[in-house]
């Protein structure tokens, strides 16, 4: 168990080390010159290009830069943007609330979900099977800016509930609704993914075996059917994390989130390499521990797997 | 807006007047409107400024805002009128030759750092930016000061290898210190309208700590205007505090921050909500229907713009040299009803190359070329022999597929002539094609003005080698025609607006460039603000702002 842990995380480096140079090349080829536009309808000053072409490095050719970058980032240092702010203070207001974010958009869509799931799926064909395909299936179909902008309408101007745009430094409660936005196109998913799951699971040897025994009901669901039908739903969770992080450009625009998606965007359209990398880079250790993280589980879950 | 200077989205023309008159929402509310002033932080929609924030190195809209807030320069300009208004300085004499200006500064004037504001601080800060060893964005405002080629060099090979020579000196030759509080500037050819220049931000002050350390500055700017920093989180905020010691016409709010945050959609529903207290856009998506006059009932108005948009020929591409042409395209385009379809009447077209609303201007200068008539337009078209569709290109980021789509709809009607509109990804794209001389096909342009004269919106574009002359456009005729305005403006405006006219007339008739409309913008606050109103630099008047 150990060492394939260890083994894991040294499989980090290699994968760290492609997605950075990959990442840092795509943003580069992006076409236009960073600073044609920062002058608006005149050229810039070929002064103010010079200086900060030579600040940045940008007459480098790409493999200096890069090897540069990297150097400063192995030392923490994760760079400045083209306005003089530092990467790494931006990032760290960001995260915390990009993190927040998803992580409430995963439990939301867990607990729904996974209940859901476990309701139809045990109790098979009848009106509420019927409800939660039908409700699923429109939620799936409705791109999320829909879904944003209705509940932002309805909650935050109708009814007056909550403040339809959330504060410079959101609390928990302030992100409860834009994680259930965010979360509701995979709560649809998840919620399937169970029903299916335990569907399958329980006409399954093992759980006609438990049931044979004599064990009591509850026993056989909670520990055996729901354990053994828990994987996929966890594997779909675990990786929903990470691309919600970074795929939340739509939801933090219209509730005014200060978060990572939309910082990211930004700096792909100025062609600030460094911006996006550093954020990217953080994104990719995070689906990487992650991926570890459930890799792991399965051997709680299952039996079966074994890690030497 | 990450556009910088970009002219941006749709709004409505009202007069200023109007606009101030319809704000205050409910009125005073009586006594404790007072203490709320004190209390109450206003928050203003804004962007991320995209340069450190140095007067000198800031032209784009989201650092200039704070800038123009935290500095205060010579002179300034009216909100209502444009009319440029003593600041700092005590006087401005030009002589009648328009080759020597005098400047007086106040006295008791104070940075936020408690020292005084004198000649030097002037006299420094300006050949700082001028200097191009110091790379600010704003250096070449001081072009018309003798000896700025001394500080101002160019690569001579621009992306070549060769770096650009070290300058001969860090000090302009005309810029000569008098006393503490006096100082000259020479010009190398007559330039009266210099006076009216120096209300623009490059041309403020610097303390002398900023040439001590200016990584420090950066962190923490210190300038002379009515609010004094205090605290900056990059990507969300800065907050600014009432200057005490302001020695013109004190902010009645104490309090006031910045919010870059929030993209139009959110800043505009965070208004909506009374969370935000001014955004200067309403979103493009709540002026259809003018949805926005509902949601913020009593508490929306409108501003024009100084700024114009314009159709710009590459006149260095051989297919657009048919003078005839260029004007087939400009009659065939009825501004009239794009103004009042596109844009729900709330941009005025105009005839002329400067735009309603500016000191001494008349429209009509480009006459009956910018006018529609389709009969003559499709009689000069078929008289060029011009060949191939018609294509308008234009960044697709700012709003502007709507009105070029119509313009074209109108060309192929009146024409007869396929046409064709072909977006840009992004301003920044679009900027590049315009600086390195490869557009194929006739692009939008627009100007914003630096200053409220006739003549900022016509020696940049449209003088041989002006600084935003885009398209090449060079004719000696209008360039001499042009340099006489300059120099009869030191004399008296009015035989300069003359001559101005003229050169408009006749660069009409050469049609470099299409100009189409003015531009105005539409803006909200919140219930909390009262007399309320926006300067024609888009900004929230706050000098004149309360708390309800």
């Amino acid at each position: 168990m150990g060492r394939y842990v260890i083994r894991r995380l040294l499989q980090l480096i290699p994968v760290f080390l492609g997605t950075t140079f990959l990442i840092y090349v795509l943003v580069w080829a992006v076409p236009g010159d960073p600073f044609a536009g920062m002058c608006g309808e005149r050229p810039c000053e070929p002064g103010f290009i010079a200086k900060m072409n030579e600040k940045f490095h940008l007459d480098d050719n790409i493999f200096s830069q890069y090897f540069q970058y990297l150097g400063n980032l192995v030392q923490g240092d994760f760079g400045e943007t083209y306005n003089g702010n530092s990467v790494g203070e931006l990032i760290a207001l960001r995260y915390p609330v990009s993190v927040q974010l998803a992580a409430l958009a995963v439990v939301i869509e867990a607990i729904i979900g996974v209940i859901a799931g476990v309701l139809t799926g045990l109790r098979g064909k009848g009106f509420l099977d019927n409800l939660v395909l039908v409700s699923t299936l429109f939620l799936i179909s409705l791109p999320v800016f829909v879904t944003g902008f209705a509940l932002q309408i309805l909650l935050g101007f109708e009814l007056e509930w909550v403040d339809p745009v959330v504060s410079s430094d959101p609390t928990l409660g302030e992100l409860l609704l834009p994680a259930f936005v965010l979360g509701s196109l995979s709560l649809a998913y998840v919620a399937r993914l169970t029903r299916t799951s335990l569907m399958e699971n329980k006409r399954s040897d093992y759980v006609r075996t438990a049931v044979a025994k004599g064990l009591k009901p509850s026993r056989v669901v909670g520990v055996h059917l729901m354990r053994n039908s828990m994987i996929p739903v966890i594997t779909f969770l675990g990786t929903d994390l990470g691309s919600l992080m970074g795929g939340a450009i739509v939801t933090e625009g219209i509730f005014g989130i200060q978060g990572i998606g939309k910082m990211t965007y930004d700096a792909i359209l100025q062609k600030e390499n460094i911006t996006v990398t550093g954020v990217v880079v953080l994104l990719v250790i995070v689906f990487l521990i992650v991926n570890l993280l459930i890799d792991l589980l399965y051997a709680v879950l299952d039996p079966r797997i074994r890690y030497e | 807006m990450r556009k910088g200077r970009a002219l941006s989205l749709t709004a409505l023309p009202v007069s200023v007047a109007l606009a101030v008159a319809g704000c205050g929402g409910g009125g005073d509310s009586g006594s404790g409107s007072g203490a709320n002033n004190e209390t109450h932080e206003v928050s203003v929609h804004g962007t991320e400024p995209e340069n450190p924030l140095v007067p000198g190195n800031t032209t784009e809209t989201g650092g200039s805002k704070i800038i123009d807030m935290l500095f205060t320069g010579l002179t300034e300009y009216d909100p209502v009128t444009n009319e440029t208004k003593m600041a700092n300085a005590e006087r401005v004499d030009i002589t009648p030759d328009g080759k020597k200006m005098t400047v007086v500064l106040k006295k008791g004037w104070k940075f936020h750092d408690n020292t005084d504001v004198k000649a030097d601080n002037y006299v420094n800060a300006w050949n700082y930016t001028a200097n191009s060893k110091n790379g600010q964005q704003g250096s070449s405002f001081f072009d018309a000061i003798a000896g700025y080629d001394d500080v101002h060099t160019s690569d001579p090979d621009e992306d070549g290898p060769q770096k650009a020579p070290e300058p001969k000196s860090d000090k302009m030759s005309g810029l000569k210190k008098v006393d503490d509080y006096q100082f000259t500037v020479d010009f190398t050819e007559s330039h009266g309208v210099f006076k009216l220049k120096i209300g623009y931000g490059v041309y403020s002050p610097l303390p002398d700590s900023f040439f001590k350390d200016p990584k420090a500055f950066e962190e923490k700017p210190i300038g002379n205007g009515p609010f004094k920093f205090t605290s900056r989180v990059p990507g969300r905020e800065v907050k600014v505090e009432r200057f005490e010691e302001y020695q013109g016409a004190k902010p009645k709010i104490k309090k006031a921050k910045f919010d870059f945050g929030k993209d139009l959609e959110a800043g505009y529903a965070a208004v909506r909500s009374n969370e935000l207290d001014f955004i200067d856009t309403v979103a493009p998506s709540k002026l259809v229907n003018n949805l926005y006059k509902t949601e913020l009932k009593d508490r929306n108005g409108n501003q024009d713009n100084l700024a114009i948009q314009i159709i710009v020929f590459p006149l260095y591409d051989k297919k657009f040299s048919n003078a005839d042409f260029r004007k087939s395209i400009s009659m065939a385009i009825n501004r009239q009803e794009i103004t009042e379809k596109v844009f729900a009447g709330t941009r005025k077209p105009v005839k002329g190359y400067g735009i309603p609303g500016l000191p001494g201007w008349s429209d009509g200068g480009c006459g009956e070329f910018c006018e529609y008539n389709p009969q003559k337009a499709k009689e000069l078209f078929e008289k060029s022999g011009y060949q191939g569709a018609i294509e308008i290109t234009s960044n697709a980021d700012g709003g502007h597929r709507e009105w070029a789509t119509a313009a074209c709809g109108q060309i192929r009607n009146a024409l007869g002539r396929e046409c064709n509109f072909v977006p840009v990804q992004t301003f920044g794209e679009m900027r590049q094609k315009t600086n390195a001389h490869s557009h194929t096909a006739i692009y939008r342009g627009g100007w914003q003005a630096d200053y409220p004269y006739v003549e900022n919106f016509l020696n940049p574009l449209y003088k041989t080698g002006g600084s935003s002359n885009d398209g090449a456009y060079s004719n000696r005729a209008v360039d001499t025609k042009l340099a006489e305005g300059d120099v009869a403006y030191a004399r008296s405006q009015q035989e300069a607006d003359k001559l101005y006219h003229e050169a408009e007339g006749m660069i009409a008739n050469d049609m470099p460039a299409i100009p189409l409309w003015n531009t105005s913008v539409q803006y909200g606050w919140s219930n909390k603000l009262k007399n309320v109103r926006m300067t024609p630099q888009r900004e929230l008047d706050l000098l004149t702002v309360e708390v309800a």
